[in-house]
C-alpha cells in the first residue's frame, strides 16, 4: 500500500521521466514527497527509494545533506531568519532574539501547537530587504519586531494562506508535459556529427585537441 | 566621476510589474535574439559570444566563450545553468530568476544552440520558491510559444529544458558539487583534475555550466552584436554587470553598472545608487565580491569595478556583491559570522576545511565574548595558514574546492586592518561595540 497519495505519486513519476538517469530525480521527488506530511517520514523515504531505484539509506543519506529536506517533523510554518552578514549589519540578531521571545521557542524548536518552527538561516539572497526571513521559503523583508509580530498574527489568522502554503509545498506550478525531444534521434545526429568532425580533422591532419566546433 | 549612461542589458524590464510574463517579454524584444541566433550557424553564435569577451558572472570570472570552446566533441553534451546563488550578500541572480525568467530561458536556448545541446538543466536554489514557480511557468509558456521543444521556431533545432530545484546547500554553487547534486547525490565537489566539466561533467559527459547572469546576457549580445557589448566597460571587463549592494547603505539593492567606468565610491555613495551610509557615518571597510573575498578599506573607494582592477588589490570582484560596513561594525563579530557560515556549509570531505572552520569559529567567538587569550590572534593566523598556506590571494589550496581556502579571507582582513580592535577585545574582556 502506497504511503504517498496517488496525486503525489503521479507527479513523482512525471519527474522521473525528465532525466536521463532516475537518480537525478531524487531531490525533486523528495521535495514533492515532503508535501504530503510536511516532512520526509520513513515511509515516504522508503517509497522515494523504490521510485528512484536506490536503497532507503541512500535517500536518507542524501536528504540529510540538504537543509530543506527534513527527516524530522517541522511546524506548519518554518520561519527561517537570516543572520548572515548583510542581515547582521541591519539588525538580524535583534530580530532573531525577538522571534524567540515572541514564539516562546529557541532556534530549531517547534511551538507546542505545531504551528511554528524557528530556524537561524544562512544568507537567503534577499539582502536588499535586510533583515529578511522566509516562511516556508516565501520571502518577507525589511522586518522589525512590529512587522514580525504582524506577520505571525497574519499567519495564525490564515490571512497569508494564498501566499504561504503549508510547509512541504515548494513549487505549485506543474510542468506542462514531459520531454519533447527524442533522445535516440539526437544521439544518432550527434554521433554522425562527431564522426564527421573527426573525419575532417583526420583529413586536415590536426590532433583534435583544439576547439570542438 | 559620474555614473555612466550605459544601456541596461539584463535589467531592462525591471521597471514593469509584469516583467516575468510572456506578453511583456514579447512586447519588449523578447526571443528576438533567439530568432536571430537561429539564422546564424552554431559556430557563428559561439564566435559572437567569444568576441563579446563575456566573463562568467558567477564568481570565478572565467570567459564564457573559452568555457564553451573547451567542450569536448562527443555525443549528447549537456548545458547546466547555475542558479544556486548562495554566496552571502549576493542576490542578483535571485532578481533575474524571479523578474525576467524568459530572458534566462532565451539565453539558455541560444547557448544550447551554439553548443548543439539537446537537453539543458536550470538548477535553481531550492529556497527560491517564487523563482522556481516563475521559471517553470515561463518554461511552460516558452514550450507553448515554440521557443523551446521540437523544431524551435521552425529552425530544425530541438531542445528540452528541465527546471531543477536545489535543496539548501551553499556548496552546490561550486560547479562540480552542483553536478553531483543534479545527479541526485550529496553536494560533494569532485576531485580535480579534470578541472572543467567540459571534459567530464554530468553523467561523465561533456558539460558546460554557466551562471544565470552570464546566460541572461546572451539575448542582448546576439541582438546588438559583440562590438556593442565590448564598447562598454574596459580592459578584460566588457559590458555591464549586476552589483548587489548590501549592509550599511541607504539604498541597498541590485544595480546594473558599466564595468570599469564605475567605482566602488559611485556604487556606495551616488544618490541614484547606494546613497551613502545612514546618518553619514564613516565607512570602516567593505567586502568587494562576496564574503569569500578579502576586505578593502576607504582608501580603495576609487577602484574601478572591473575584474582585473579589483584583482590587483589582492582580492576579487567575485560574485559582484558589495557589503558595506560602517564605523559601528565590530570587525571581530563580522569575521566570526562569516566564518560560522563557512563552517556550517563545509561539505566535510576535507579536514582543513571541516575542522579548521570550526576551530576558527570557536576562537573568534571567544574573543568576541571576552574570553579570548593573548595567543589567539597567532592561533587564528596559524589555522588559516594550515587551510590556505601563506594566507595570500588567490589562496593556495589544501582542499578539493575553494570553500576552505576562502575561510581565511575575512579573518586575515580583520586582523590586518583592525588588529587594535581585536586586541581591545582581549584587553577589555569583551566587545567594545557592546
Amino acid at each position: 500500500m502506497s504511503h504517498l497519495s496517488p496525486e503525489i505519486r503521479a507527479r513523482c513519476e512525471e519527474l522521473l521521466a525528465l532525466y536521463p538517469h532516475p537518480r537525478s530525480a531524487l531531490i525533486p521527488i523528495c521535495h514533492v514527497a515532503q508535501e504530503q506530511d510536511g516532512w520526509l517520514t520513513p515511509e515516504a523515504i522508503a517509497e522515494v527509494a523504490e521510485l528512484v531505484g536506490v536503497t532507503p539509506a541512500e535517500v536518507l543519506g542524501t536528504a540529510g545533506f540538504y537543509d530543506m529536506l527534513h527527516t524530522e517533523p517541522v511546524g506548519r510554518y518554518l520561519v527561517a531568519i537570516c543572520t548572515n552578514i548583510a542581515c547582521l549589519l541591519r539588525g538580524a540578531e535583534e530580530l532573531l532574539a525577538h522571534a524567540e521571545e515572541r514564539l516562546g521557542i529557541g532556534v530549531g524548536d517547534t511551538t507546542p501547537d505545531g504551528l511554528f518552527t524557528l530556524e537561524d538561516a544562512e544568507c537567503l539572497a534577499d539582502c536588499g530587504r535586510a533583515p529578511c526571513l522566509q516562511v516556508n521559503h516565501r520571502f518577507f523583508g525589511n522586518l522589525d519586531p512590529a512587522a514580525f509580530d504582524q506577520l505571525v498574527e497574519d499567519l495564525r489568522a490564515g490571512r497569508l494562506d494564498g501566499e504561504v502554503p503549508p510547509h512541504g509545498t515548494l513549487i505549485r506550478v506543474r510542468r506542462a508535459g514531459g520531454l519533447r525531444v527524442d533522445p535516440a534521434r539526437v544521439a544518432a545526429e550527434r554521433r554522425a556529427m562527431a564522426e564527421r568532425v573527426a573525419a575532417e580533422e583526420a583529413a586536415s591532419g590536426q590532433g583534435g585537441k583544439e576547439d570542438g566546433r | 566621476m559620474t555614473v555612466t549612461e550605459a544601456p541596461r542589458i539584463v535589467t531592462s524590464r525591471m521597471g514593469y510589474e509584469d516583467s516575468h510574463t510572456l506578453a511583456r517579454f514579447l512586447a519588449t524584444g523578447g526571443y528576438e535574439g533567439l530568432r536571430k541566433a537561429l539564422q546564424m550557424s552554431p559556430a557563428e553564435v559561439a564566435a559572437e559570444v567569444d568576441a563579446a569577451s563575456l566573463l562568467g558572472r558567477g564568481g570565478a570570472g572565467f570567459p564564457a566563450g573559452r568555457k564553451w570552446s573547451m567542450l569536448r566533441k562527443g555525443p549528447l553534451p549537456y548545458l547546466v545553468v547555475n542558479g544556486d546563488e548562495s554566496e552571502p550578500a549576493t542576490f542578483k541572480d535571485h532578481l533575474l530568476i524571479e523578474r525576467d525568467p524568459h530572458q534566462l530561458i532565451e539565453g539558455v536556448v541560444i547557448a544550447a544552440y551554439a553548443l548543439q545541446v539537446a537537453q539543458a538543466f536550470i538548477y535553481i536554489r531550492g529556497e527560491f520558491a517564487l523563482g522556481l514557480e516563475r521559471v517553470q511557468e515561463a518554461l511552460n509558456e516558452a514550450y507553448e510559444h515554440g521557443a523551446v521543444g521540437e523544431d524551435i521556431f521552425g529552425s530544425g533545432f530541438s531542445l528540452d529544458i528541465v527546471v531543477h530545484p536545489g535543496a539548501g546547500a551553499y556548496i552546490c554553487g561550486e560547479e562540480t558539487a552542483l553536478l553531483e547534486s543534479l545527479e541526485g547525490k550529496r553536494g560533494f565537489p569532485r576531485i580535480k583534475p579534470p578541472y572543467f566539466p567540459a571534459a567530464i561533467g554530468l553523467y561523465g559527459q561533456p558539460t558546460v555550466v554557466n551562471n544565470v547572469e552570464t546566460v541572461s546576457n546572451l539575448p542582448w549580445i546576439i541582438r546588438q552584436g559583440a562590438a556593442a557589448f565590448t564598447a562598454l566597460g574596459g580592459g578584460r571587463s566588457a559590458g555591464t554587470r549586476l552589483f548587489a549592494l548590501a549592509g550599511h547603505v541607504r539604498r541597498p539593492g541590485v544595480y546594473e553598472l558599466e564595468m570599469v567606468k564605475t567605482t566602488f565610491r559611485d556604487l556606495i555613495y551616488d544618490p541614484s545608487l547606494g546613497g551613502g551610509i545612514p546618518e553619514d557615518r564613516a565607512l570602516k571597510a567593505f567586502i568587494p565580491g562576496g564574503v569569500s573575498a578579502p576586505w578593502l578599506g576607504p582608501e580603495h573607494l576609487d577602484t574601478p569595478l572591473g575584474q582585473d582592477e579589483v584583482a590587483a588589490l589582492d582580492t576579487m570582484l567575485g560574485s559582484g556583491s558589495v557589503v558595506v560596513m560602517d564605523e559601528t561594525t565590530c570587525a571581530v563579530r563580522a569575521a566570526w559570522r562569516i566564518t560560522k557560515f563557512f563552517h556550517r556549509e563545509s561539505c566535510g570531505q576535507c579536514t582543513p576545511c571541516r575542522e579548521g572552520g570550526g576551530w576558527l569559529e570557536k576562537v573568534l567567538r571567544r574573543i568576541e565574548d571576552g574570553a579570548g587569550r593573548e595567543e589567539d590572534l597567532d592561533l587564528l593566523m596559524d589555522v588559516c595558514d594550515n587551510i590556505a598556506p601563506g594566507v595570500s590571494w588567490p589562496p593556495a589550496q589544501t582542499t578539493i574546492c575553494v570553500l576552505g581556502p576562502s575561510i581565511p579571507s575575512s579573518i586575515a582582513s580583520g586582523i590586518r586592518m583592525f588588529r587594535d580592535e581585536f586586541l581591545q577585545h582581549l584587553k577589555e574582556g569583551g566587545c567594545p561595540h557592546g
